[in-house]
């Protein structure tokens, strides 16, 4: 057995399950079948859920899926069934059906699938980078650090009400195929969040404001220490909140920006993420998640950016949401150019689009979010690179004469083809002559893609780099989830719409 | 193979040595299929089974809960899974939502029964039409899109108090999405289908056709206020998020858009139309859960502690008043009010009779949408809520749809536009584009809205 990390183990009650021989039934009844191409994955996800309302536990709920599914390329069609019962009888049922669809499926197909090559990964096992699995620590421990951190909100001046909470995952995949590929693998992610509000009874109106912390392929060591400074972020918040809360409205119109990672990474994930998947591209997703400008003639030519945006796809970075060892097609990770200079140079592949479009390899962008659904093209960690020596945070400031430092994502809504999109954010600082000069409120930032990357004046350092994400990227039908991350410096924009929401709702 | 699901229910309780217990389990089965340009891209059928254990202990001031979800196929397995259930609820603290379990009330479910299972086979004559449709339209040299899907639930729910109850919840959908050639100009239709034999995919088939037929001719409009006629599926996309907001608690404690200086707006008329919005598990088009199935709380809205409560049909707003807000029984019992229990579906009425077309003929100038995307909430003070227009923008002109037009990105409060609303239609059976993965059995009227803000336009076709 070969292991790439060898932090934590594969946690042993997954090892248990008879996937080995599930796996063997099911791909030697394919096989009899006479399928081009079989795999079978194993999957099991835990998934544990605390909601906290003014620091009292309001819910908590524990989950754990298990499931097993057989996809099938038979006579160029592809076929998909999964189940749940874990016998070599049930494993090979699915085969069958899953062959069974293939043909009910066959008239309805045009173009045979025929998937890249990728060598065979015979025996391989990868772990996520985390300390402590979160599953070990008890829930009142759990509990108990989130109701103390929001007690601390709690008891700050002008916090009326605080909703707090936890998420926390681990996912197991077995994974087998004709190709001689058989992969274990685990990862952990962590995913918290506390909301101040504050409430004036007398206006009937209220404020809130989120922490900036966000979530990451780590275990329980980052609620208490590693990798995030809970402790000082909660003692910020309640400033920043009584601040924002008297702040004036903005005055719509052209501003600068500077924007912090934790905004501009939701940005980065519906303007250049998803633009650049290529099977929205290519018009499979175009009734439901949209298609994208970024169409493939323009691959190599089209300036989606100016020329210090460069973007890069991710699946081996540490903590990153959407790292792993292997995807759903055998597929092993790698990191590959989406952006460079500017200029569109690379999509996000599965091995049928590889093959079919002439990228000659997969990047290994093909995952299923349970053994009950069948892979689909989803998004590495779309990352984009700060400057070698790139300045710091207030040297972008400093640039500026009349604009606004954008800080924490909040509402987000991006068009079909990914053009149109507007953002909010948590804090909007004013900057007037390169200095902050106080909070704004009711902004929200507006653009086209191609022109707002096009008005990138300049990307921060590495000391301005901070990898966000999500647990909740929406895609697919039927709809599938994934956790992705996404990695940025600060960056300066110039001349970027923005609108008043007071009073485009008419106040 | 698998052991019945009654058993594993029945096992269950038996281990339990909680206070309280309640065991939900739920027997799953889909199928879909997917299709892009004339051709089908991906199928499957699953199938599922979970069991969720909730362990209550009565404490000084209240009662704990553990919560335990679990695919589960054998009795032996049930075991480790009310222990751990147990172990959760225990050591918990006393649960914001906590209340008795409900009583045990007679009720004639067919709980002893198989559970309902939907295959592959409900396509069987959809798909047959559906392969008939790709040869017309590849003939006529466009592209449809769109995905079939058909599910059923049967739900198992078993309680310490002795309740038992069963109950078949269908769903299913069609969505077809037709587009030129080159993808500039495309079409929309979509319909919730609990029952998959009444599908008539030719017929809607060619209502995409039409409508692909008014973008022959397309002009380019800026974005401003605009009269607009949003059809019942774009109101189903405003509404749904109105109903997630509808929090007594959140409402008392003056951090939503239905609180006011000292107090809530219960009593306020919110529109001058005579809306009545209201959840009926019974309505035919709309059956859901006529009993509270819930497996994990929600704010002051639904509780894990409701399991089994009957589930009577409320009206949310009456006459264009604002009647009630959702609160589960912990909290109505809290503040001496009477419980307001979530229902999986809901219908908007405000008495209207006319259809789309007709209100399209008696339009001078306007905009007729065909569907939303992407909406967003802005700003929870007024539900102010950001998308986009989909598959279809048409300029009507002296009754009639003249040309297409550009998508435009909106920002509009749903609450608002009850009030501005200045003609409503006939309430439909429909399905939210945007919710329906979370939320499908609506019934929604078209509006008609004197000056709807396309805040900006989107490129997008």
């Amino acid at each position: 057995m070969s292991t790439f990390r060898c932090v934590p183990e594969i946690d042993p009650t997954f090892l248990a399950l008879p996937a080995r021989e599930l796996a063997s039934a099911a791909l030697q009844r394919a096989t009899e079948l006479g399928v081009d191409h079989a795999d079978f994955r194993l999957e099991r996800s835990r998934g544990a859920r605390l909601r906290l309302r003014d620091g009292h536990l309001e819910s908590s709920s524990d989950s754990e899926d298990v499931g097993l599914a057989v996809r099938v390329v038979h006579d160029g069609t592809w076929g998909f069934a999964s189940g749940i019962v874990r016998t070599a009888a049930a494993a090979v049922q699915l085969a069958e059906q899953a062959v069974e669809t293939a043909k009910v499926s066959r008239p309805l197909s045009r173009d045979p699938v025929v998937l890249a090559p990728e060598p065979a990964y015979p025996d391989a096992t990868w772990v996520s980078s985390y300390d402590i699995n979160p599953f070990d620590v008890p829930e009142s421990e759990r509990v108990g650090r989130i109701a103390e951190l929001a007690e601390r909100l709690m008891a700050a001046d002008g916090v009326d009400h605080v909703d707090s909470y936890l998420f926390q995952v681990l996912e197991n995949k077995f994974y087998a195929d004709t190709n001689g590929t058989m992969t274990t693998q685990q990862r952990v992610r962590l995913e918290a969040a506390f909301t101040a509000v504050n409430v004036d009874r007398a206006a009937g109106a209220f404020s809130s404001m989120r922490t900036l912390a966000p979530p990451a392929g780590r275990g329980w060591e980052y609620l208490v220490g590693t990798g995030w400074d809970w402790d000082a972020e909660v003692a910020e918040l309640p400033g920043l909140l009584r601040e924002h809360v008297k702040a004036p409205s903005v005055e719509p119109g052209v501003y600068d920006l500077v924007i912090h990672p934790s905004n501009l990474w939701l940005t980065i994930h519906e303007s250049i993420g998803h633009a650049t998947e290529l099977d929205r591209a290519l018009g499979y997703e175009a009734a439901y998640a949209g298609t994208s400008f970024a169409t493939l003639d323009k691959l190599n030519s089209l300036q989606y950016g100016s020329p210090v945006m460069n973007v890069t796809g991710d699946r081996t970075i540490e903590h990153g949401l959407a790292s792993i060892g292997f995807d759903d097609d055998g597929v092993a990770a790698q990191q590959f150019d989406i952006v460079k200079d500017g200029v569109l140079v690379g999509y996000q592949l599965n091995r049928q689009m590889a093959q079919a479009q002439g990228f000659g390899r997969s990047n290994g962008c093909a995952l299923a979010d349970s053994a009950g659904h069948i892979p689909i093209q989803r998004m590495a960690n779309v990352s984009l690179q700060p400057a070698d020596d790139g300045p710091s945070v207030d040297e972008l400031i400093s640039r500026v004469e009349r604009g606004i430092y954008v800080v924490g994502d909040r509402s987000w809504s991006i068009d079909m083809q990914r053009f149109n999109f507007q953002f909010t954010g948590q804090q909007f600082h004013r900057i007037e002559n390169g200095q902050l000069v106080g909070q704004l409120r009711d902004v929200a930032y507006q653009a086209t893609t191609t022109d707002f990357w096009g008005s990138m004046e300049a990307v921060g350092g590495p000391q301005t780099w901070v990898l966000g994400g999500a647990f909740n990227c929406g895609k697919g039908q039927p709809g599938q989830v994934a956790a992705v991350s996404h990695g940025c410096p600060a960056a300066l924009f110039r001349h970027v719409n923005i609108l008043n929401t007071r009073s485009e709702a008419g106040r | 193979m698998t052991d019945a699901v009654q058993d594993l229910v029945e096992r269950a309780q038996s281990a339990s040595t909680a206070d309280g217990c309640v065991v939900i389990a739920s027997e799953h089965s889909e199928t879909n299929l997917r299709f892009a340009s004339n051709s089908l891209t991906t199928n499957g059928q699953m199938q599922s089974r979970s069991v969720t254990v909730i362990s209550t202990f009565d404490k000084a001031d209240g009662q704990s809960a553990g919560v335990v979800t679990r695919a589960i196929t054998s009795v032996e397995e049930v075991d480790d899974l009310v222990r751990v259930s147990e172990a959760a609820g225990r050591n918990a603290d006393v649960a914001e939502d906590s209340a008795p379990l409900v009583d045990n009330y007679p009720n004639d479910d067919d709980y002893a029964g198989e559970p309902a299972r939907t295959s592959v086979a409900v396509f069987e004559q959809f798909a047959a039409a559906l392969g008939a449709e790709f040869e017309r339209w590849r003939k006529a040299d466009r592209l449809l899109f769109g995905f079939a899907e058909h599910q059923m639930t049967s739900y198992y729910l078993a309680t310490s108090t002795g309740l038992r109850r069963r109950f078949d919840q269908p769903d299913g959908r069609l969505e077809l999405n037709g587009k030129s050639r080159d993808f500039s100009q495309s079409a929309w239709f979509s319909q919730h289908y609990p029952d998959y034999s009444d599908v008539d995919v030719a017929a809607v088939s060619a209502e995409v056709d039409r409508r692909l037929d008014w973008a022959a001719k397309t002009i380019e409009l800026p974005a401003g206020r605009y009269e607009t006629i949003l059809p019942p599926t774009a109101v189903s996309d405003l509404i749904i998020p109105v109903y997630w907001a509808a929090s007594a608690r959140d409402a008392d404690d003056g951090r939503s858009v239905f609180a006011k200086a000292d107090g809530t707006r219960i009593g306020e008329r919110l529109a001058d139309l005579p809306f009545t919005w209201r959840s009926d598990p019974d309505d035919p088009q709309l059956r859901s859960a006529p009993f509270q199935i819930v497996t994990q709380s929600f704010g002051s809205m639904t509780s894990v502690f409701d399991n089994g409560a009957p589930t009577p049909a409320i009206d949310w707003i009456r006459d264009g008043v604002l009647t009630n807000l959702m609160r589960n029984r912990g909290y109505a019992a809290k503040t001496t009010t009477e419980p307001a229990l979530f229902v999986d579906g809901m219908s908007l009425d405000a008495g209207g009779t006319a259809s789309i077309d007709e209100m399209v003929a008696s339009t001078e100038r306007g905009l007729l949408l065909t569907c939303l995307w992407y909406l967003r909430e802005v700003d929870p003070q007024t539900l102010l809520t950001t998308g986009l227009t989909r598959d279809g923008v048409y300029l009507v002109e002296n009754g009639a749809v003249t040309a297409a037009v550009n998508n435009f990105r909106f920002n509009e409060s749903p609450v608002d536009l009850l009030r501005r609303a200045t003609q409503v239609g006939r309430t439909e059976h429909t399905l939210s584009r945007e919710w329906s993965d979370f939320f499908s059995r609506t019934a929604m009227p078209a509006m008609r809205i004197p000056d709807f803000n396309m805040s900006t336009v989107s490129q997008a076709f």
